[in-house]
């Protein structure tokens, strides 16, 4: 085991802060120290802990993908203290970073499947790392398609990967907002993501389903997935929770006898049906 | 190392204390403060207390410190840098005069900080921390450590044991190497003699069968018995925090300006903000759910994932409790068969 | 105590109350709080110099409001907690039975504000004695000797909100303590960090606190916060004139303003 100070983060500088939506923001950042750029790697479904020295610590998932190399993403809406303070920030600022943490969407496992994105709000970021991940490893999967639904047209995050994916021919994109969340010309879906999900019922053979989303919209979205015919096993999601340490010894992510920081946050549904209720 | 039996005289405790304190070690020893009696750094051996049971809080303090520098940092126009804990500075330090339940509580605090990645800073102070227990041969209604895989007269987790017998003097058990350097320096210890330590020890009767209550509690997460027990509990932190092997904590920065530290601080899972997130959901609500997280967790979660209990049975929380909770009742309830 | 336990379960087979928050024998010296809900448990039912606690911290908290009406066994400062609850709106008359225990072991149903108000207007509630002579004391000591005896004390805390937690006056569900937007009293355990929190949980709780005690007993390191509520309740006396807990209808000293009050910066 390492002698390093598991605690001390590594400096990482903002070299672009996108808007994605009102008060949802990405930052591009890149290590400061070399040698941290070149020990770093990690892989999707991952997690790091972002800092604010003096604000403190947050997680974020690392919205990026692995196999695009140079930099992470992270993106998270201003909510609470750090990413109040973190909202502030500008290109050319400097943050901290510990991670990666937690464990990964197996994609592995899931070669010459066809692979379904469900994601809802700010509940994109996650899935993000993901779709970017199999989409650079395309010729990996069968049919891909990405379900996914906000608020509002206002509330849509990554507007420009969403017309990215719109335009590919490989992939089958469906977007949608809630009732009265459409704008005139709105030319998506409309209706929440459940909804929607039932009413396009992809198929569930030989296929993954990858849900990310509140808590509301998982609850509605696992019976549709169940009445489509998708076993328990082949659908995924990540938990959001409230982490700390990011290694499993602050407590705090504890669900039954589960970290979600370390046998997580990605989880099968059959292994979200062994938790207890209490995430 | 095969543990070595020697023979130290009453009056030979304070040669042992002087050496260590002569070697520049930090001593940490029970001591009367006005009504209780608690850990305090000592530079006498007269300044110990004499007489106690128990301190109020545990000795984790000595690897596991309420408030933990993690790391300083200073933004300035240039940037921000970090300065990373030098960990040779933390001193030598000794714990002298605890008990066998103090010295065993270690075992569970690193099997959690150390548990696939290592904590460098715990893992320092506890590399550089010596603890010399004494055998309890008396006991309380609050103490169970034999229902939990302790003794009054366990060398789990000591450098050195030392029993009271007659004639003044103590059986002296030196247990690990760090034990045994400290006894040749110390030259206060003599030959072993034939002393019968079964006598010697505190009667401290096994109230429960653990793992039933582990099996058991791990069986009813539903039932309506965490409800039962906790009605009384009112969610503060005094039993997690005097416990020695609770290690829930928080992380916070405190800045001065533009300069300050980021922080490791006791925290507890009965606190009603524990677990909320941001959104405002939080996940264990009502304080059953707390109670039952703080049971589960040492009786379930803990024995499966990390393979130890967490819980010594010392007492401290039922002792500490403002509403006698009392745990070593409710583990006896969890314990019969039907709950 | 035969007649409590006659009469706790006459009011629970009656249905008057759905529990009855009593005292019953406690693993210490003190007796422990017991939730009778079940004609049998009331048999656990005591009363004695060991039944000390101020129960009235129950009567906020979640699983308990949920058990429905409440009897409770009330002394004179769970009865003036009760009554500063009732003015800050926190149950409505009726929510709660008040079960007074007279110093001949008497019984008596205080079932509305007004029962209360009589009897506490018969009752000494001034500082005793012991408490009076433990004030003067501190007072004596010069600014220099207090800062020193405080942080003393103080360094011993280690915020375990017992404190906090047994007082029946400190039931926000967000206390200022866990505000971190901005962070008004740091989290760390620290020396000036723990004056802080005590200073500020006694002013906020200035013109509320009924000197019930519970938040000394509570604390495990045995720091006397006792005497910080002999000197609030001292100096509300003195410069207000009033005492808290005495009326449901009593508005909070510090945090009321009136039209009429003598300070007129506000103007």
């Amino acid at each position: 085991m390492s002698e390093k100070n598991i605690y001390l983060p590594s400096l990482m500088k903002i070299v672009k802060v996108t808007e994605e939506a009102p008060f949802v923001k990405t930052f591009r950042l890149v290590f400061m120290d070399e040698e941290d750029e070149k020990n770093f790697s990690f892989k999707t479904g991952q997690f790091g802990e972002y800092s604010l020295m003096g604000a403190g610590e947050v997680t974020f998932c690392i919205a990026s993908a692995p196999t695009r190399k140079g930099y992470i993403e992270c993106t998270f809406r201003s909510a609470g203290r750090v990413t109040t303070a973190l909202s502030k920030c500008e290109a050319g600022d400097t943050i901290g970073f510990r991670g990666p943490y937690g464990n990964i969407f197996p994609i592995d496992e899931w070669k010459g499947k066809n692979l379904l994105f469900i994601a809802g709000g700010i509940a994109l970021p996650p899935m993000r790392s993901v779709i970017w991940n199999c989409l650079d490893l395309r010729e990996n999967f069968k049919e891909i398609t990405i379900v996914y639904g906000a608020r509002t047209v206002a509330d849509l995050v990554y507007k420009e990967e969403l017309e990215e994916w719109e335009n590919r021919p490989d992939v089958k994109l469906y977007t949608t907002v809630d009732p009265g969340g459409e704008t005139p010309g709105w030319k998506g879906e409309v209706g929440f993501v459940p909804i929607v999900l039932d009413k396009i019922a992809p198929s569930a053979k030989d296929t993954i389903a990858i849900v990310c989303g509140p808590p509301v919209m998982i609850k509605f979205t696992f019976p549709v997935l169940e009445k489509l015919g998708f076993k328990d096993d082949d659908v995924y999601t990540t938990l959001e929770n409230r982490m700390k340490c990011g290694f499993g010894k602050c407590g705090r992510c504890n669900v039954g006898k589960y970290f979600v920081c370390k046998d997580g946050p990605v989880f099968t549904r059959t292994q979200l049906k062994g938790l207890p209720e209490e995430y | 190392m095969e543990t070595e039996k020697r023979t130290l005289k009453k009056s030979s405790l304070e040669k042992l204390f002087n050496s260590l304190k002569g070697e520049g070690k930090k001593i940490i020893a029970p001591v009367k403060k006005g009504s209780i009696i608690d850990f305090c750094e000592v530079s006498t051996i007269q300044e110990m207390a004499e007489d106690y049971l128990l301190t109020v809080q545990s000795a984790k303090s000595a690897a596991f410190p309420k408030i933990e520098k993690l790391f300083d940092y200073v933004i300035s126009q240039e940037g921000v840098s970090t300065k990373d804990r030098n960990l040779d500075s933390i001193p030598e330090m000794v714990l002298f005069g605890v008990r066998p339940c103090d010295a065993f509580g270690f075992d569970s605090l690193s099997a959690i900080f150390n548990w696939e990645t290592k904590d460098t800073i715990y893992s320092k102070r506890l590399e550089k921390l010596s603890i010399i227990s004494f055998s309890c041969n008396k006991a309380d209604a609050y103490c169970f450590c034999t229902s939990v895989n302790g003794s009054p007269g366990s060398i789990a987790g000591s450098d050195i044991l030392l029993t009271y017998a007659e004639n003044d003097e103590f059986l002296a058990e030196i247990i690990t190497e760090k034990g045994k350097i400290i006894a040749e320096k110390s030259d206060a210890f003599e030959a072993s003699k034939d002393i019968d330590k079964s006598k010697l020890l505190a009667d401290v009767p096994v109230l429960f069968d653990v793992k039933k209550v582990v099996k058991n509690a791990t069986a009813s997460f539903d039932s309506e018995i965490w409800v039962e027990q906790s009605l009384r509990c009112i969610g503060c932190g005094s039993c997690a925090f005097v416990c020695p092997t609770c290690a829930c904590f928080d992380i916070q920065d405190e800045s001065n300006g533009k300069q300050g530290s980021r922080l490791r601080l006791w925290d507890s899972c009965g606190f009603s903000l524990f677990t909320i997130h941001t959104s405002g959901h939080n996940p264990r609500e009502v304080q059953s759910a707390r109670w039952r997280q703080r049971i589960m967790h040492k009786f379930s979660y803990m024995p499966d994932r990390l393979d130890v209990i967490g819980c010594v049975g010392c007492g401290r929380c039922s002792r500490a409790c403002p509403v006698d909770m009392n745990i070593k009742e409710h583990l006896i309830q969890i314990a019969k068969d039907k709950i | 105590m035969n007649e409590l336990i006659a009469k706790a379960k006459y009011l629970l087979s009656s249905k008057t109350v759905d529990v009855v928050i009593g005292y019953g024998k406690g693993s210490g010296k003190y007796a422990r709080a017991e939730f009778i809900r079940k004609l049998d448990d009331a048999d656990k039912m005591i009363y004695n110099e060991t039944c000390i606690q101020n129960l009235a911290t129950y009567v906020q908290k979640h699983e308990v409001k949920h058990l429905g009406k409440i009897a409770i066994v009330a002394n004179n400062y769970t009865l003036r907690s009760l009554l500063v609850l009732a003015s800050e709106f926190q149950f409505t008359e009726g929510q709660v039975l008040a079960l007074y225990i007279t110093p001949e072991n008497k019984i008596v149903e205080m079932p509305d504000f007004k029962s209360i108000e009589d009897h506490l207007a018969t009752v000494d509630t001034g500082l005793k004695p012991d408490e009076k002579e433990i004030v003067d004391r501190i007072e004596k000591m010069t600014v220099a000797e207090r800062w020193d005896f405080w942080q003393k004390e103080f360094a011993k805390c280690f915020k375990c909100f017992a404190c906090r937690s047994s007082c029946p006056l400190c039931y926000c569900t967000k206390c200022m303590t866990e505000s971190n937007q901005p962070q008004w009293i740091p989290v760390a355990a620290s020396d000036l960090g723990n004056m802080e929190w005590h200073i500020m949980r006694a002013m906020h709780l200035a013109g509320r606190c009924v000197n019930c005690g519970d938040c000394a007993r509570a604390c495990p390191m045995d720091i006397p916060l006792n005497l910080l509520t002999y000197n609030l309740i001292e100096g509300i006396e003195k410069d207000f004139g009033a005492k808290a807990g005495m009326k449901a209808t009593d508005i909070s000293t510090l945090s009321t303003f009136k039209p009429d009050d003598k300070e007129n910066f506000i103007k």
